[in-house]
């Protein structure tokens, strides 16, 4: 536990890349198996255990402090599993501190009955760093600025092995990679990833910047319509079914009425959406926003009222694998060839294809981004017709065009302690608009909160203002004095019961603060409802 | 004002937008603005503060206020060395050492037989650069309460001074840019360092030069001292420097070579704390009472009542109260909310 623990304790506070793909090379050949390979899950977020979760911490920290004083120093910490490591009143006992496969055996086979004992006797046995690790393993989330993509780049330094290898396989293997290591170390082959319906890593996109457009050879891009719904890859093979995020993360369970209509055997990537038949009795569908797919995300169960009210849909952009034909090596229009026979062939339900987007000149690309308003398109994908399937995110075959977003000018109304690396700032901001006929009339209703979209300086006068303009403090929020007029941007808006206002923004975030602007002259909730746009 | 044969303190102190006002005598403890009489406890910025028209404190005090102020230190200065009681208006005034910087000191204030002790700011660790914190048993004990929730425990300075000489003997290349409060913790940390054996000449940034002048001056060594100014890039490799907080991440510290931002302050417990500041390597180090030697502190001096100042005050009445002790929060304005710099 003290190597695992005084890496994150490095990897915390170690800024450069470079620094922490040291420390992580340092660590993957110094440490034994199993150890590495546990410390490797849990960089990249592979690790859970059902029996120990946040609120057995909670648990537990209760029963030895003051309830009260735990939560006022949570809120100043604003970390659960540093909060808990620095708070632990010890108590002397015989413990030995454990290893971490120790840690990770045990809790895995523990019961939600005896695994608060177990963390328990642990936490009196360690000292604040290795109790920090510890509590990180069980609440999840390290923080230590190390991505699942720079570990396994570790990985491939430490062990001199091609990045690009261990990604293929890296969604075949469990952890603690005991295979993995052996086969880095030299000591076996490579692990072969049968034709499970494994993650393939996916092909990301670069926002486009004005260089870029003027630089683009408009007979060598195909365009597509950027929908707005979550990036998925759907696996089928022999029987088994699976969804996964852009990320890698397993939603099969989550969209049964998709995973039912997967009756092929391929591999395709593609956006999920909420979509309903076309009015007009066309047989297309009509995609609704992505309101009514948020319902359907973040649940562990789906209702049939759910599965009726949204109903999910994905619309199909490219083809991996066609049975075991991996595709990727082709290029972008050989695949999407292969991709519009396959369709034909398999015509599967609650699916369709993501049209190309006709266009001759660079310029026309402008106006088809600007007229796009439905609610379901945030603006334009360009991809290069000669490109393979590359994982990762390389610069140059593929790009994302967003439309402007709208913008609103707010008043701020109450601001909240971030967590992490703002623990000590007031950064999430809660702001509103007019109710009345004219700015400056009615009441301000909270209409939107946006934490990002400033900078450090602006961060910190932003801190400095809320200070001075307090009017009241509830727990680590505090409700300021409407003066200070934010510039809010976003990219649409919906109609929301679960706001007071009656409608939610969708990625809102701060475009400027009006230091200058009267509270009076910021817009008026009319206004931001007459930029609803109906699926 | 209410009379009786033993007054309880909120009888004859409260709170005013100035500051802590102590009304028989006609005097404030370490107000926030200017006042025609005050007694201030240290020389820290949020307690000291220019233009008074008089001004009682100790004599390093004194020399504190002179060396930052000049001549807006006060208008007349009257020394008050430690343990000499005087008598303002019938109020006795002692000073007595609370052990957080030189000169720093508890204003025992006692009427009519009710004594309230001020502590300003305080710790309970051995310091080399100041007297000792004691123990006064007061009916009322004013405590600070920066590091007042139960996370902060300040483990020993000396262990902490182990880590910054061995991220120094590990990065020869690198210069070590340790940030650290002008007042008080610059000389700390620089006796703690000769202590644990470090006798290499030591660069200072300009701001800390006069202060540390005036430490030695009240015999208090040092060692060599160098302005960290005027010199080649490689000449800091391996070196230790030491600037105020606000220069070890800023534009300052580009004449060293592959600068590693490190910061002592009790703060440095809170990672995300250290990480926000850019500190590579945080050292904990305070010269205030973390949470267990302001507990203890509370219950030592067996006071009927604890007033708490500056910083957390909520957790450390909710304690008190745990404790079966009477407490309250006084609001004090002008009081920098985090001390953020002096902690």
């Amino acid at each position: 536990m003290k190597a695992f623990a005084q890496l994150m304790e490095a990897l915390v506070f170690t800024p450069q890349r470079n620094g922490k793909l040291r420390l992580l090379v340092d660590y993957f050949t110094a440490e034994p198996d199993p150890d590495r390979g546990w410390a490797l899950a849990a960089l990249t977020g592979g690790l859970s255990f059902p029996a120990a979760k946040a609120g057995l911490v909670r648990g537990l920290v209760e029963q030895r402090v003051d309830p009260l004083l735990f939560r006022w120093s949570y809120d100043y910490v604003g970390d659960l599993a540093e909060t808990v490591s620095l708070i632990w009143p010890p108590r002397p006992g015989p413990d030995r501190p454990p290893e971490l496969s120790e840690v990770v055996d045990a809790l895995a086979d523990a019961s939600r009955s005896t695994a608060p004992g177990l963390v328990e006797r642990w936490l009196d046995a360690l000292g604040p760093p290795e109790r920090f690790a510890l509590l990180k393993l069980i609440t999840g989330g390290f923080r230590v600025g190390v991505s699942a993509r720079l570990a396994k780049t570790a990985l491939a330094q430490a062990f001199d092995q091609d990045l690009g290898e261990i990604e293929e396989i890296w969604h075949g293997l469990t952890p603690p990679f005991t295979e993995l290591f052996d086969w880095l170390t030299g000591g076996a082959g490579r692990p072969v990833i049968d034709d499970r319906a494994v993650f393939r890593p996916l092909m990301l996109a670069n926002p486009l910047e004005d260089a870029d457009l003027d630089r683009l050879d408009p007979a060598a891009y195909r365009a597509e319509w950027k929908w707005d719904g979550i990036r998925v890859q759907l696996a089928a093979s022999g029987g088994e079914r699976r969804i996964y995020s852009r990320t890698g993360d397993d939603l099969s369970s989550v969209f049964p009425d998709i995973a039912e209509a997967m009756g092929f055997d391929a591999v395709l990537d593609g956006e999920l959406l909420v979509a309903r038949p076309a009015e007009d009795g066309d047989a297309g569908v009509t995609v609704a926003p992505f309101n009514d797919l948020q319902q359907r995300l973040n649940r562990k169960t789906v209702s049939a009222k759910m599965l009726r009210d949204f109903p999910a849909w994905v619309r199909l952009y490219d083809l991996l694998f066609d049975r075991s034909d991996d595709l990727r090596p082709l290029s972008f229009d050989r695949r999407r060839q292969h991709l519009e026979a396959w369709f034909d062939r398999v015509r599967p339900a609650r699916m369709d294809l993501s049209a190309l987007v006709p266009f001759d000149r660079t310029e026309d690309l402008h106006g088809l981004r600007d007229g796009a308003r439905a609610a379901a398109i945030e603006g334009l994908m360009l991809k290069r017709g000669d490109s393979p399937y590359l994982a990762g995110r390389p610069k140059g075959p593929w790009f994302k065009w967003k439309r402007d977003p709208l913008i609103l000018d707010t008043v701020l109304l109450y601001a909240q302690r971030g967590h992490g690396k703002r623990s000590s700032f007031y950064s999430d901001f809660t702001f509103g608009a007019w109710t009345g006929d004219r700015a400056g009339e009615g009441e301000l209703v909270p209409v939107g909160k946006a934490y990002f979209g400033f900078t450090d300086e602006e961060l910190a006068r932003l801190d400095t203002w809320i200070r001075a303009n307090t009017k009241d403090r509830f727990g680590p929020v505090r409700a300021v004095t409407p003066a200070l007029v934010l510039e809010v941007a976003f990219d649409s808006v919906h109609r929301s019961t679960r706001h007071k206002s009656g409608v939610a923004m969708r990625f809102p975030r701060i475009h400027r603060i009006r230091w200058d602007k009267p509270a009076e002259e910021a817009d008026r909730l009319a206004t931001l409802e007459a930029m609803i746009v109906l699926g | 004002m209410a009379i009786s044969p033993t007054p309880r303190g909120e009888d004859w102190i409260r709170v005013t937008e100035a500051g802590l006002f102590v009304e028989p005598g006609g005097f404030h403890v370490d107000p926030a603005r200017p006042v025609d009489r005050a007694v201030i406890t240290h020389g820290h910025a949020d307690h000291a503060r220019p233009n008074h028209r008089a001004v009682l404190a100790t004599p390093e005090t004194l020399a504190i206020m002179r060396a930052r102020y000049g001549d807006a230190a006060g208008g007349t200065l009257e020394p008050l060395p430690y343990r000499r009681p005087i008598t303002l208006d019938g109020v006795t005034v002692e000073l007595v050492p609370a052990g957080h910087v030189l000169g720093s000191a508890q204003a025992v204030l006692t009427w009519r037989g009710c004594r309230v002790t001020v502590s300003g700011d305080y710790k309970r660790r051995s310091d080399p650069t100041c007297a000792p914190f004691e123990v006064v048993p007061s009916d009322v004990f004013v405590t600070e309460a920066t590091f007042g929730l139960p996370v902060f425990h300040h483990p020993p300075a000396e262990a902490e001074i182990g880590k910054l000489l061995q991220a120094r003997a590990r990065n020869p290349d690198r210069a070590i840019v340790l940030g650290v409060y002008a007042l008080g913790k610059a000389q700390r940390v620089i006796a703690l360092l000769r202590a644990a054996g470090y006798d290499r000449p030591l660069f200072l940034h300009g701001a800390l030069l006069a202060l540390c002048e005036l430490y030695r001056e009240h015999g208090v060594n040092l060692g060599e001292l160098v302005p960290a100014t005027g010199r080649p890039k490689a000449d800091f490799q391996g070196q230790i420097v030491l600037a105020p907080p606000s220069a070890i991440a800023d534009r300052w510290a580009r004449r060293l070579p592959d600068p590693m931002a490190a910061a002592a302050s009790g703060w440095m417990r809170v990672r995300q704390r250290a990480k926000q500041r850019g500190v590579e390597l945080p050292l904990i180090i305070s010269d205030h009472a973390d949470w267990d030697e302001l507990v203890a502190t509370i219950q030592e001096v067996e006071a009927a009542e604890i007033w708490v100042t500056h910083g957390r005050e909520e957790a450390l009445v909710r304690q008190a109260e745990l404790l079966g002790l009477a407490a309250r929060a006084l609001r004090l304005v002008g009081r920098d909310e985090d001390g953020e710099d002096a902690a």
